[in-house]
């Protein structure tokens, strides 16, 4: 494991050691993994509001005239028809249909004045894959007039995510959040600072995510903290980020998501648009052999001891598959995990059970998303 | 009890070493730094009943919503009473870790493992570095 002092720092590091954040390694950064406890962080993004620092997210630029072509030829979901202000979840796939990152593509709605040039899209890729995907990208883009540039390191990213989130925040935003839709990203002004917003998040919650310039990143994240505050939102670290994805239902990469992992086998048929167009990784997507591959579930146990990631799954006895992650669930307060199991052991309702350390305890799968907040 | 006069082992269990009919026998439970450093306990297994164990063998297994870990005998011998209502009242760990939230009591067969285990002040030591 690398040492403290090679780990990359948030804009925000000073902040989270102060307000007793306890740091971790994750993909190469140094992150708050708690300030207070899992479960009252958890708590509170589910009641009220959460402020995560997701810097540590890749942030790249996409330019020139050939963008959404070359996108669109790297990504399982239609990008040439974004419109200004969408925004898309997808997958980079390998020639054989393995997924190199899920992935947020922008066409922000507006421009900021500090940008006169701007990218004509952004893609938010995880901070472990960020040094792939860019190597990836960066070889493919010769064959188009396409560019990308990183731009982790000089802005921040910061999510607000609950039910009271978008009323809190807006106040600070020059325009009119509560009227952005879901998944719908806006160039605008956040305490007057140049910033990009868009009403996504990782959590099941409604929400927002706002992209700044790094040296902005500590005012607006104390100021969207007292206005949080007020009603019991707080800072969240990267534990209970993971437990609120996990009841979400949304697959993390390295567990959910590999390159041996198709997005058909992930469940995650909503991000590929086969028709009418070509992309890498097409070909091996449609050749009739994912029906028979392991398959993402959701698993539900009683009890409190949770299923872990690499537990066994047995079904009859029998070896069916194996568990990717699992967690005490805060808000339904018993074992959660998802696993990727045979397809014979897929559907709703199977009675399984989970080798957790040699002690056999049954599970029964479950639709996904464990959470689903109210409309 | 008082934890300034416990011996502790480096994977943070708590030894308390009291003369019993002849022979030793040892009172084990998780310090407050440690319990503190866990939070969010969902669930722990107790030792068993006649369970032998040896120093730095995995004894149980105590989960939070993070991660699970091992509680580790920091001596050689045979268990002999276990906190039956501890897994059912985890809270009383954080509540009072050296006194009521004690795990087990083992009866000592040799001495093995008392050698590598610190008193109070070079224990604080341990704790001070792992929480910087």
């Amino acid at each position: 494991m690398p040492t403290t002092a090679n780990l990359v720092q948030t804009a925000l590091y000073d902040w989270h050691v102060k307000h007793g954040g306890r740091m971790v390694y994750f993909a190469g950064w140094s992150m708050p993994v708690q300030y207070t406890s899992i479960v009252d962080e958890h708590k509170a993004t589910r009641t009220a509001a959460g402020l995560f620092d997701i810097s540590h997210m890749g942030r790249l630029g996409v330019y020139g005239p050939d963008a959404a072509k070359f996108l669109d030829a790297m990504v399982t979901r239609r990008i040439t028809d974004m419109k200004p202000g969408q925004i898309r979840y997808g997958l980079v796939c390998n020639a054989d249909g393995g997924i190199l990152d899920d992935v947020l593509v922008y066409r922000w709605d507006g421009q900021l004045a500090s940008m006169p040039e701007p990218p004509a899209f952004h893609m938010v890729v995880n901070a472990s894959n960020r040094q792939k995907i860019i190597d990836w990208l960066t070889d493919r883009q010769i064959e188009f007039a396409a560019r990308i540039e990183d731009l982790t390191k000089s802005t921040a990213m910061i999510a607000v995510q609950g039910p009271r989130a978008i009323e809190k925040v807006d106040p600070h935003i020059e325009c009119e959040l509560t009227s952005l839709r879901y998944y719908r990203g806006v160039a605008t002004r956040v305490l007057g600072y140049d910033t990009y917003v868009s009403r996504t998040g990782y959590t099941g919650e409604d929400g927002c995510e706002i992209i700044c310039p790094e040296e902005n990143a500590i005012e607006i994240w104390a100021a969207l903290l007292d206005a949080i505050a007020t009603v019991g939102g707080c800072a969240v670290g990267l534990g209970a980020r993971d437990t609120l994805r996990l009841e979400a239902g949304m697959p993390l990469y390295g567990h959910e998501l590999s390159e041996n992992i198709t997005p058909l086998q992930a469940g995650l048929d909503f991000a590929v648009n086969l028709a009418d167009r070509d992309f890498i990784g097409r070909d091996a997507l449609v050749d009739g052999t994912q029906g028979t591959r392991p398959v993402r579930v959701g698993l539900q146990m009683d009890g409190r001891r949770a299923a872990r990631e690499t537990c066994p799954v047995l079904y009859e006895d029998q070896p069916v598959g194996t568990v990717t992650s699992g967690t005490f669930s805060p808000t339904f307060e018993r074992p959660l995990a998802m696993a990727y199991v045979k397809p014979s052991a897929s559907a709703i309702g199977t009675p399984v059970v989970v080798d957790v350390r040699g002690t056999h305890l049954p599970a029964t799968v479950v639709p996904l998303p464990f959470y689903e907040r109210g409309k | 009890m008082n934890p300034e006069n416990l011996l502790y082992a480096k994977t943070h269990e708590w030894v308390s070493l009291a003369d019993e009919g002849g022979g030793k026998v040892a009172t084990i439970g998780i310090s407050a730094f440690a319990v503190e450093a866990l939070t969010d306990l969902v669930f722990m297994e107790l030792p068993k009943v006649g369970q032998k164990v040896k120093p730095h063998e995995s004894i149980c297994e105590i989960e939070s919503v993070k991660a699970v870990s091992d509680l580790y005998s920091p001596v050689e011998g045979e268990v002999v009473e276990i906190n039956e209502p501890l897994p059912d009242q985890l809270e009383t760990l954080s509540e009072d870790p050296f006194g009521a939230g004690w795990v087990c009591k083992i009866k000592l067969d040799s001495d093995s493992g008392l050698g590598d285990l610190m008193n109070h002040a070079a224990y604080e030591k341990v704790c001070a570095e792992e929480a910087h």
